[in-house]
């Protein structure tokens, strides 16, 4: 049974409807068109899907569609303002973070994620903060790299 | 075709029960049902009382859905935080519950393990309260759990290691937790549990006995190491094989023993 879901994405208020069981991956990709968080494992291995919910890093795979009515869910596609990207984003193009980007988007909300929480992460915060997310070209070094440098610049602003 | 039922109350929760499965953080039941396993009924509930953390003087409750992240939220929970710390990647700690971790098959549970140790009682639904080690032998049949609740372990009394191939984000080879209080030097009370080291999170009671009543000096310890694997009865599986489980197991409780010595 479809069931009506409002909440709002990246801060704009959206409604679509939910099937029963369905997760939330497939419901923003598919139900509202959003296709920034990726389908890895479907198992909450990977972290290719993940979102925030409310504000904390979740995976869309594993998160009941309508469990987020009423909620605030973002994900990479709101990283950027209009032209302007997320300094993340810039930083990940700078170190070379993304080779094949399927696990880039989730890479950059819990990148968001954890500066947003500790604007000032060590290395070891930083490990820790993507640790829920697979990448299987870069070997991590150039996208703790990139999260490093942008908690610098900041440091220094 | 899945169908969610979603009640208001956990009382209401539990009535549904029957023939269904119960969905809390998702991270253990939301595999089954994108692999599309999972019975065809699945409830929930918003009830807050689950997600509610209760302090009062010694006595700890936590709701079955307080998650991992509330948990590492809390101060005055420090001495659970390197249990919650080591479960699962910032994602998962954020929707895994208490709770669940109860219900989490080989090689998860590592919080069971910990509840376990600390002597835990679980608050069942209508049913009154079940130690959580007597939960664990009979996890399909459960009913559903409220909260869990346990007394507030004294300084240096409890300890826990996992030990994982992959680090910071890795399953368990194994999980130990350590429940050691001293009294007149001599430890009195222990309790000891094991993950990943049997069917589901279990004591370890040939360390209990070697440690019961002795001194804390290399010597218990060397004992308490020789007879860790009594009782037990480890699986093999892509992480480790029984023998591997098996023979280090004296040597991570020892190192973990030896820590909690050492105030870490």
């Amino acid at each position: 049974m479809k069931k009506p879901v409002t909440f709002t994405l990246n801060g704009s208020e959206r409604a679509a409807f939910a099937d029963g069981g369905q997760n939330l991956l497939e419901f923003l990709r598919r139900g509202v068109g959003d296709l920034s968080p990726k389908y890895g494992c479907g198992q909450g291995t990977c972290g290719a899907c993940t979102v925030t919910l409310d504000g904390a890093p979740v995976l869309a795979c594993l998160t009941l569609a309508e469990a987020v009515q009423g909620r605030a869910v973002g994900t990479a596609a709101g990283l950027a303002k209009g032209a302007t990207l997320d300094p993340l984003q810039e930083a990940f193009m700078d170190h070379f973070a993304a080779q094949c980007g399927y696990c880039t988007t989730g890479m950059l909300v819990s990148a968001r994620a954890l500066l947003d929480r500790n604007p000032a992460p060590t290395r070891d915060e930083v490990i820790e903060g993507i640790a829920g997310n697979l990448c299987r070209c870069t070997g991590y070094e150039p996208i703790i790299a990139a999260i490093m440098s942008v908690a610098e610049q900041r440091a220094r602003a | 075709m899945t169908t969610v039922e979603t009640y208001s109350t956990l009382a209401e929760a539990a009535r549904a029960l029957s023939g269904a499965a119960y969905l809390g953080g998702g991270t253990v039941l939301m595999r089954d049902v994108n692999a599309g396993t999972a019975p065809a009924r699945i409830v929930r509930t918003g009830d807050p009382a689950l997600s509610e953390v209760r302090v009062q003087g010694d006595t700890i409750s936590l709701g079955a859905g307080v998650t991992m992240a509330q948990v590492l939220a809390r101060a005055d929970l420090a001495f659970l935080h390197p249990v919650a710390r080591v479960i699962g990647g910032p994602q998962v700690r954020q929707m895994g519950t208490v709770g669940g971790n109860l219900f989490a098959p080989h090689p998860y549970g590592d919080f069971a393990v910990a509840l376990i140790a600390l002597g835990a009682k679980a608050q069942l639904v209508g049913q009154g309260a079940r130690a959580v080690e007597e939960l664990m032998r009979d996890r399909t049949r459960a009913p559903l759990v409220a909260s869990v609740e346990f007394a507030r372990p004294r300084e240096r009394t409890f300890g826990f290691a996992k030990v994982s191939r992959v680090k910071p984000k890795g399953v368990s080879v194994m999980s130990i937790a350590i429940l050691a209080p001293l009294e007149g030097g001599r430890f009195r009370g222990v309790r000891v549990a094991f993950g990943a080291m049997g069917p589901h999170p279990m004591r370890g009671s040939g360390a209990e006995r070697a440690l019961e009543g002795q001194g804390a000096d290399a010597a218990t310890y060397a004992n308490a190491a020789k007879h860790a694997g009594e009782g037990l009865d480890p699986p093999t599986d892509a992480l480790a094989t029984a023998w591997y489980r098996r023979e280090v197991a004296g040597v991570h409780l020892r190192r973990l023993l030896e820590k909690m010595e050492r105030g870490q």
